[in-house]
């Protein structure tokens, strides 16, 4: 696969013109916000993990849950559901993240039960979907009572329906039409066993919030968020990188550009953007002037109806 | 406790959170979307994504500049069922930001069948926005939610008086309705003890289908001398965040962080081998290194020996606190029992330490409530057992009242006691949120039964209730 020239690693300064006085103030809040949660949940559950995918949003969760306990250690694994097709670097970051961190890490797999004949490849290749098995097995082996997830509202309006807090009956289902009132900061984590919760400790942060962290924090992401040159090929309005999952028709001319990733998911439906953006500063610049929403623009799974993440969510995804 | 001093009080008001509420039709989605719409708060595929799904249902009313027919309430309205039905259900959060100030919305639905979803939305709300259709006035969900308003004791409300064009913008359709929300809200007020300074509604004469009074005052409305939603939003004070400071130190420990636990791999094992900190998010007052505090309940004082930020102002330098609101880990001079769900206050105003309370509550829950019920009592980070011995009160939607009631149904507000099975560290909802705030839960389901908000009304000798002691003490 001919993929990266990897990006340096943004310098470590901070990007003032984005990083204004007032916009630093609202993210110490935001911080202070998901670190209550973190908190509070490692404290009433008895089996809490934290989803970690090497994706921005779970980077900066993680990010969060260090500080939430330092000088202590995180008091609890990671799990990444792998569908299997997923980018080589963000893989190679994954690890190298819970080395650093002294982690457990918990893998479920889309490609071991694909084997097993327990599920089924899908027609359009995408695998994101397949995801809800292995999740919702790996939390039942493992007796985890509460998941941390690193969704936003802001990502998707079913997503903006969430609550902090979110209950999780025995089919891993979420039900949102009858969701428990959420009060204060008070979370009620309440629930039978069999049933367990997630958590979302990043709800209330934006695109942008998280990059600004990113770079205020100057917290280390896999290259792949930063433009570079990749081989690339065209799909339904998506540029799509050339990979051992991810193989262009023979009427799709490929191609090399200057792209990053506003997601990263799985290879076979998530799409690049071009971009010229090969650090912190950059990127927030683009993303503050961006015109379309990072899963419209990446996510081919997100496509496939308007309530696409609706369904996916009552069966218990992420 | 000494208070913020000016210097070391952080920029505030910067991350606004505002709840909109109104009744079926009021066109409150709407102006939502007008709102994002016109903050330029929408991408070009969440706007196209609108334009088909209007097309396509024949939605016929020209919205924007370029007559593009857009039903906005479909950008908020996110589930199945709520888009089928044309209402909404469940809060719905929205994010935008101004050159000012940027915002967390939390849309709430209208319908009295999905009340508590406002009620969540209202509870952590800076500012409420309630819709009132001007062709209809007040109706009882404008006085429901006023009242939920009230009892949370939202900052600031603002009414907008809305489809102000389909009366030919006319002065005085929307000056009887004002008269009518300022007489309601006055009402409300004094019955959640309106002694607190409380500013009256903002009324605003709006159309959020043409935009009149949204972002920009309109010239249709000359005879409205206020300012327009928008900027009204952006310049309100953040109330909340500056009471937070000038409140008695009240920081409730949710966890205790030692090194048997493992340290992180970047802590130095030589500086920590006695390592004990008491993490938990500031809810009131601020917090030096030197400070004496309380350690409740009980009444052993330590001296706080270092105050370890988490947040992105972290360099402490001596002298400097940290603010309400702030995330901390702190250490103590001296470790009497400190745990989860203690509470370190102010020595010279503390907490007081009560095992039975008055509670405002706001029922959440198809099963009413009886005297006699057995609940779990959530307050700060403690939970405990407690039984509701009395329900004094049930306020009347249509007089206003409070009127005596046997029981609680579903979306009422009343008035109950409730005896707890371990005294608790807690102030007066009015005088500090975080603090008097506590949620009643199913012990059986685990359900959320109640907002409950404490009532402190004097000091006084705790009666002996005759109560279930089996299942307190159990």
């Amino acid at each position: 696969m001919n993929t990266t020239t990897a990006p340096e690693q943004a310098p470590p300064t901070r990007p003032d013109s984005v990083l204004s006085a007032a916009g630093t103030t609202a993210l110490a809040r935001l911080e202070a916000e998901a670190i209550h949660i973190i908190r509070e949940v490692v404290a009433e559950f008895d089996r809490p993990a934290m989803l970690f995918s090497g994706g921005k949003d779970s980077v900066v969760m993680l990010h969060l849950a260090a500080k939430a306990f330092w000088p202590g250690k995180i008091p609890f694994p990671v799990v990444h559901i792998d569908t299997g097709h997923n980018f080589p670097e963000v893989l190679e970051f994954r690890d190298r993240t819970v080395e650093r961190l002294g982690l457990r890490l918990v893998v479920g797999s889309v490609q071991e039960l694909i084997d097993s004949g327990e599920l089924q490849e899908r027609a359009d290749g995408t695998r994101n979907p397949l995801q809800t098995v292995p999740l919702l097995r790996t939390i039942a082996e493992n007796r985890f009572d509460a998941v941390f997830g690193g969704a936003r509202r802001d990502e998707d309006r079913a997503r903006a329906k969430e609550r902090i807090l979110s209950l999780r009956d025995e089919f891993g289902q979420w039900d949102p039409r009858s969701q428990r009132p959420e009060l204060w900061n008070l979370y009620n984590g309440r629930h039978k066993p069999g049933q367990h919760v997630r958590a979302f400790p990043i709800s209330n942060w934006t695109e942008l919030d998280v990059w600004r962290y990113i770079a205020y924090e100057n917290i280390e992401l896999p290259p792949l968020y930063y433009a570079h040159e990749r081989e690339v090929f065209h799909r339904d309005g998506m540029i799509r990188a050339v990979g051992p999952f991810s193989q262009p028709a023979p009427d799709e001319p490929t191609e090399v550009l200057q792209v990053r990733y506003r997601t990263v998911g799985d290879m076979s439906c998530t799409g690049a953007v071009l971009s010229n953006a090969v650090n912190n500063d950059l990127v927030l610049r683009e993303v503050a002037e961006a015109t379309v929403t990072e899963r419209g623009a990446t996510r081919a799974d997100d496509r496939l109806s308007e309530a696409a993440m609706e369904d996916r969510k009552k069966d218990g995804y992420f | 406790m000494t208070t913020a001093p000016a210097e070391t009080a952080a920029p505030s008001g910067t991350l606004f959170r505002l709840a909109t509420a109104g009744s079926v039709d009021d066109g409150k989605s709407t102006l939502v979307g007008r709102l994002l719409h016109d903050a330029q708060a929408i991408l070009s595929d969440q706007l196209a994504a609108v334009a088909r799904t209007s097309a396509e249902r024949g939605f016929g009313e020209a919205f924007d500049a370029d007559d593009q027919p857009l039903d906005l309430a479909l950008l908020t309205d996110g589930l199945r069922s709520e888009r089928e039905q044309g209402i909404t259900i469940d809060v719905a959060y929205r994010y935008f930001a101004t050159d000012k100030r940027s915002f967390v919305l939390a849309d709430c639905p209208g319908h009295v069948q999905y009340t508590r979803n406002t009620v969540t939305g209202t509870s952590t709300a800076d500012a409420v926005v309630l819709l009132v259709d001007v062709r209809n006035g007040v109706v009882e969900q404008t006085r429901r939610h006023l009242a939920v308003a009230t009892l949370l004791r939202v900052e600031h409300i603002i009414v907008a008086v809305n489809k102000i064009d389909a009366v030919d913008y006319s002065e005085a359709a929307f000056r009887a309705v004002e008269e009518d929300i300022q007489r309601v809200a006055r009402e409300l007020w004094a019955q959640n003890s309106g002694d607190a300074a409380v500013t009256a509604p903002i009324v605003v004469p709006v159309s959020a289908l043409r935009g009149d009074n949204v972002v920009n005052v309109s010239e249709r409305t000359r005879w409205y001398s206020g300012e327009a939603l928008l900027p009204i939003l952006e310049q309100l004070p953040d109330a909340d965040a500056e009471h937070r400071r000038q409140e008695p130190l009240r920081l409730p420990v949710q966890t205790v962080i030692r090194p048997q636990g493992g340290l992180a791999p970047d802590a130095d094992p030589d500086s920590f081998t006695d390592f004990r900190g008491y993490a938990g998010q500031i809810a009131a007052g601020t917090l030096r290194p030197g400070d004496r505090v309380r350690i409740q309940p009980g009444h052993h004082t330590a001296e706080v020996t270092a105050v370890r930020r988490t947040d992105l102002q972290r360099d402490l330098v001596p002298g400097e606190a940290a603010l309400a609101g702030e995330s901390v880990v702190v250490e103590l001079s001296e470790n009497y029992d400190v745990a989860r769900g203690s509470l370190l206050s102010a020595v010279e105003s503390a907490a007081q330490e009560r095992d039975e309370l008055t509670v405002r509550l706001a029922w959440l829950h198809e099963k009413p409530l009886t005297p006699g019920a057995r609940v779990l009592f959530k307050h700060g980070t403690a939970t405990v057992k407690a039984l509701v011995t009395e329900i004094s009160d049930r306020l009347d939607l249509t007089t206003l009242t409070a009127q005596p009631a046997a029981q609680l149904n579903l979306n009422d507000i009343g008035t109950a006691t409730v005896k707890l099975a371990a005294a608790l560290p807690v102030d007066d909802y009015a005088a500090s949120k975080r603090t008097g705030a506590s949620l009643l839960i199913d012990p059986a389901d685990g359900n959320t039964l109640a907002a409950g908000l404490i009532s402190l009304p004097q000091a006084t000798d705790d009666a002996e209730t005759e109560t279930d002691e089996d299942w307190l003490s159990s």
